[in-house]
């Protein structure tokens, strides 16, 4: 299925969870009903989805983010590009990121 | 993004692992709006002198802030009734918005129409626990010694149900609601998200404060003798030999000599009504409590985590019997239970022991009238009973 995600948006943490950092892992915590699918749950991200989420800043755009992921990790290009767009529509999936332009 | 990296990835669920002080208990009051006939805390909800020595809100929110920054993940607020306080809303949405998760023990008489939307759009995000105390108006009400509360009760249950906020009911098995086990089993799955059959409550803690001597009694009196609680126990009995196996995967039957607290106290610790931390709810023995007007959270957590680390029985019944004893997993023993009974930490409270008897021998670990400190050659006891085949 194509991805709604392009490569000029921007992304940045919803209002409504908390991002914490328990001893080293990122935590992000649901401050309002609806972003889990059955419960309201935690939800951590592991090393490498750690480092997108750290540049899901309101200003660095999905192409950038690939980009820098690029020159830091060894994996190919398009395999980058796919797991950043598959994280990126995951969290949206759970309002855990908002838009901030590219296409609504 | 492999070989260095790994796919990116959002993980749902726990966290792994556990941070080091991961959960806060915090009793916003002792004082309660029922008056229960077994309760351990419970102070009347008037009681001026309980109400003036309670942290103010304000200590509170910086308490909580300082939990934040211990990296602690959940917070459990209990009581007395932790709604009587008329601040219940503003601490529960502070410790939610600084990305706490809560965990909260009431009896869901005071939920009013706002508290209960709230807790709709900023969910706890772990399970509430209410707990039962009667089916009937009659029985919850002589469990509770206040008229008018089954009503309220009912009332709390359905603005929850009309909120949509999870929670969890749990019975107490007393004699005053005994016969109504298949009545509450059967009301508790016409709850929406309620898919097991709920725990109880059985084993009645005394006064943590020490305060009542007549109290004390009418708690001892309560409590179910050891078979009938063994019996009440294993009543469903797949599902017991099922869950009893898998606790003790986890916690093997073995003595465990001379420490006293290897429960995760210190990891977990409780803040009582006037900001004492202390290991647990039940433990308020001098030597392990640190006052939080004098230390702040971390500090004290530290403090009291490593004095955990030391604490070593001494008592000379506790060594003789308790130390050497290989169902130790299965008996409720603890310094909780031994200061409320005896004001010690490593009293034997003979009560726990007989019910782990019982129980030991129900699963054919001990025959009648052995003692399990005694039986040597208990690994090939437990290899021989159905709980150590795999």
């Amino acid at each position: 299925m194509a991805s709604s995600v392009r490569l000029d948006d921007v992304f940045s943490p919803s209002q409504d969870i908390v991002c914490r950092n328990i001893e080293g892992e990122l935590i992000l915590v649901p401050i309002v009903a609806g972003m889990g699918d059955l419960e309201d749950v935690l939800f951590s991200l592991n090393d490498t989805g750690k480092a997108v989420w750290n540049m899901l800043d309101g200003r660095t755009s999905v192409e950038n983010i690939v980009r820098q992921l690029t020159d830091r990790y060894s994996g190919a290009p398009s395999n980058i590009l796919q797991d950043v767009l598959d994280l990126i529509e995951s969290l949206l999936e759970r309002r855990l990121v908002i838009r901030c332009k590219g296409h609504p | 993004m492999s070989p260095s990296g790994g796919t990116p990835g959002l993980i749902k669920g726990p966290v792994t692992p556990l941070p080091a002080f991961r959960s806060l208990t915090i009793e916003l009051t002792e004082r309660c709006n029922l008056n229960c006939v077994h309760c351990y805390i419970n102070r009347p909800d008037e009681d001026r002198r309980s109400r003036a020595l309670e942290l103010s809100t304000a200590d509170w929110k910086r308490i909580i802030a300082q939990a934040v920054d211990s990296g602690t993940l959940t917070v459990r607020f209990t009581g007395g009734e932790p709604l009587l306080r008329p601040d219940f809303g503003e601490i529960y949405r502070f410790t939610r918005k600084l990305g706490m998760r809560v965990k909260l023990f009431t009896n869901a008489t005071l939920f009013t129409p706002a508290v209960a939307e709230m807790l709709g759009e900023i969910p706890p995000l772990d399970t509430m626990e209410i707990t039962v105390f009667g089916m009937q108006p009659t029985s919850y009400e002589a469990v509770t010694r206040r008229r008018g509360s089954f009503k309220a009760f009912r009332r709390g249950i359905d603005l929850l149900v009309r909120h949509r906020v999870p929670f969890a009911v749990k019975g107490v098995w007393l004699p005053q609601n005994r016969e109504e086990v298949e009545a509450f089993e059967s009301w508790a799955t016409t709850l929406p998200g309620i898919n097991e059959p709920p725990a109880y409550s059985f084993f009645f803690d005394l006064r943590t404060r020490r305060d009542s001597k007549a109290k004390n009694l009418v708690i001892s009196g309560l409590r179910p003798g050891a078979e009938s609680m063994v019996k009440f126990m294993s009543r469903r009995r797949k599902t017991y030999e099922k869950e009893t196996k898998q606790f003790l995967e986890r916690f093997p039957l073995r003595p465990m000599g001379d420490v006293l607290l290897d429960c995760g106290a210190g990891h977990t610790s409780t803040i009582d009504a006037y900001g004492l931390l202390q290991p647990c709810m039940l433990i308020r023995h001098s030597s392990l409590v640190v006052d939080l007007k004098r230390l702040n959270l971390r500090e004290a957590l530290h403090t009291n985590l490593d004095r955990i680390e030391k604490v070593r029985a001494h008592d000379p019944r506790y060594l003789q019997r308790c130390a050497r004893c290989f169902i130790r997993n299965l008996c409720q023993q603890c310094p909780g239970k031994s200061w409320s009974e005896h004001g010690t930490l490593d009293t034997p409270v003979e009560y726990l022991c007989q019910v782990a008897h019982a129980q030991a021998r129900g699963l054919g670990l001990l025959e009648a009238g052995e003692k399990a400190w005694e039986i040597e050659e208990w690994p090939e006891r437990v290899d021989r009973a159905w709980i150590g085949r795999t």
